[in-house]
């Protein structure tokens, strides 16, 4: 199965930690904020991303990948 | 439907002959010119007749078989916009959107203060239609006299006892992203007049979480008529895939700018030539507003003012805005202008937006000075690529498709400032003109 990988851009506060840990699905432009793979990315690898975003502390427990904008690629 | 056969005689004498060519159309602006002032509500019936009594469901279908579009800017069917609220469970609500932040545009002030019952009407007959018991009027809060102006309006038909829906009219903060459908519904929720990340949309859980039809005050204008003189009557202004009427505001390089109402799919040479022709030699045309495109006024002379034509090079006709640009203004200065404007109009809420559009706008102000700083044009187009989609709204892609048809139309002006030196106007010795207005900051969110 594989998803599209979305995001919340409002929440997105740009640390970066989802491209830390997928650089080869997620680049950073050069102000630090995520650019999407526009492809659909194995599930795997989404739910990795989203935890990665997910579970940083309290500044990111709004952040984008954890919240429910993944969807069905 | 039903329609009260007395009441069609009205209006639909201002239907166009396949002879006729696509013009001025007089529906929504009838008396304007003769009055100039507001119309009160014995004279709008008079004009108009009342709106008929319409079963559930029928309006609906008259306005799908209209082919009445939102005149907002987006262009989305009104129709199906209805259907979707009206087919969600529970109570909706429908919101009238008059914040026109649109800097170009004038016609939604223009509508609102001549013919405010036009409005009303069809937000009503719209509510009723979609299950709604309320209507919200939002306008900008830096318009007290149009404020007071419309609850005039509105306090004359509750003494009339005329409406079956509750009409609340809103002053809302006034920043270009402000009149966003989110935006509307973030503020009317208590929040600020932000947008909001989509899903949901409004039409599934917007104001109160109801579902909720948003539109344009234009759109309404056009429900009023339609519900009083059906899809036909409608489809005898305008092209088959551009049907009825549309306000429009030219402005700039014009003998007579100002709002008229026209033929929706006017040529654009048309239009200039109704707003009185070029008042010196119009070089390039701004069409669609600030989120709009430019082109050479020869590219563009001959095309219907209708997104089915206009998006084939890659514009369309936002609220119906066109910006005439005289010859001796430099396009990359006016738009450098515009772009600083724009980048500080952001919600301050998406990073892509938040600093891409400073970055973009600053790009653009070395261009336009003609002072490059490194590999300027290869970095504008980078830049360019990178924030579009990117937004929680359209911003962001907005002033991207800006700045991409500025460096398109003015490309060897492009070439020239990039290279350190003087575009064409510059060179011939004139002085730039600030053509396009930038509104002051409106200031606050709340």
């Amino acid at each position: 199965m594989t998803r599209r990988l979305a995001i919340n851009p409002i929440a997105c506060t740009g640390h970066g930690l989802c491209a830390d840990l997928l650089p080869e699905l997620i680049r950073l432009d050069e102000w630090g904020y995520p650019m999407m793979p526009e492809h659909p990315v194995p599930d795997h690898l989404a739910a990795l991303a989203r935890r990665a975003c997910g579970t940083a502390g309290p500044p990111m427990a709004r952040s984008p990948l954890a919240a429910p904008m993944a969807t069905n690629g | 439907m039903t329609m009260a056969p007395d009441m069609r005689a009205t209006v639909p004498r201002h239907a166009r002959p396949a002879d006729r060519p696509l013009g001025l159309v007089k529906r929504l602006t009838i008396g304007w010119r003769d009055t100039d002032r507001v119309t009160a509500l014995g004279t709008h019936l008079q004009r108009y007749g009342a709106l008929p009594p319409h079963p559930p469901g029928t309006l609906i279908e008259a306005v799908t078989s209209a082919g009445l579009t939102g005149r907002g800017g987006a262009g989305f069917p009104t129709g199906v916009k209805m259907r979707a609220v009206a087919e969600r469970r529970g109570p909706a609500i429908v919101v009238a959107n008059g914040m026109e932040s649109e800097p170009a545009s004038d016609k939604d002030e223009a509508l609102l203060s001549r013919a405010p019952h036009l409005v009303l009407d069809g937000a009503a007959a719209a509510a009723r239609e979609v299950g709604a018991t309320t209507v919200a009027v939002c306008l900008p809060r830096a318009k007290q006299w149009l404020l007071t102006l419309v609850r005039e309006a509105v306090a004359e038909r509750v003494r009339a006892g005329y409406d079956l829906v509750a009409i609340e009219v809103y002053d809302l903060p006034h920043g270009y992203v402000s009149s966003s459908e989110s935006a509307l519904v973030n503020w009317l929720n208590g929040g600020e007049a932000k947008p909001l990340a989509v899903p949901p949309r409004p039409f599934e859980k917007g104001v109160g979480r109801r579902p909720t039809m948003i539109s344009n005050v234009e759109t309404f204008a056009h429900i009023a008529l339609i519900a009083r003189f059906g899809p036909g009557w409608f489809r005898q202004a305008g092209l088959p895939d551009a049907p009825g009427s549309m306000l429009i505001t030219t402005s700039g390089a014009v003998a007579a700018p100002g709002v008229y109402e026209v033929d929706a799919g006017i040529t654009i040479g048309a239009a200039l030539s109704l707003s009185g022709g070029a008042a010196e030699h119009i070089a390039s045309v701004l069409v669609g507003g600030y989120f709009g495109s430019w082109h050479n006024t020869a590219e563009v002379t001959t095309m219907p003012l209708a997104s089915s034509a206009l998006k084939r090079i890659g514009a369309g006709p936002g609220a119906g805005v066109i910006v005439a640009l005289p010859a001796h203004a430099c396009g990359l200065r006016e738009t450098a202008r515009v772009l600083g404007w724009l980048a500080g109009e952001g919600a301050q809420q998406c990073g892509p937006c938040m600093f891409g559009l400073p970055a973009i706008a600053e790009d653009f102000a070395q261009l336009a000075t003609g002072r490059p700083q490194g590999q300027l044009l290869d970095r504008l187009h980078r830049r360019l690529g990178m924030v579009s989609g990117r937004g929680a709204c359209a911003h962001p892609d907005g002033a991207v498709r800006l700045a991409r048809s500025a460096l398109a139309a003015f490309a060897a002006d492009a070439r020239a400032h990039a290279a350190g030196l003087p575009c064409l106007p510059a060179r011939q010795g004139r002085s730039p003109a600030n053509a396009m207005p930038i509104p002051a900051s409106a200031g606050g969110w709340r």
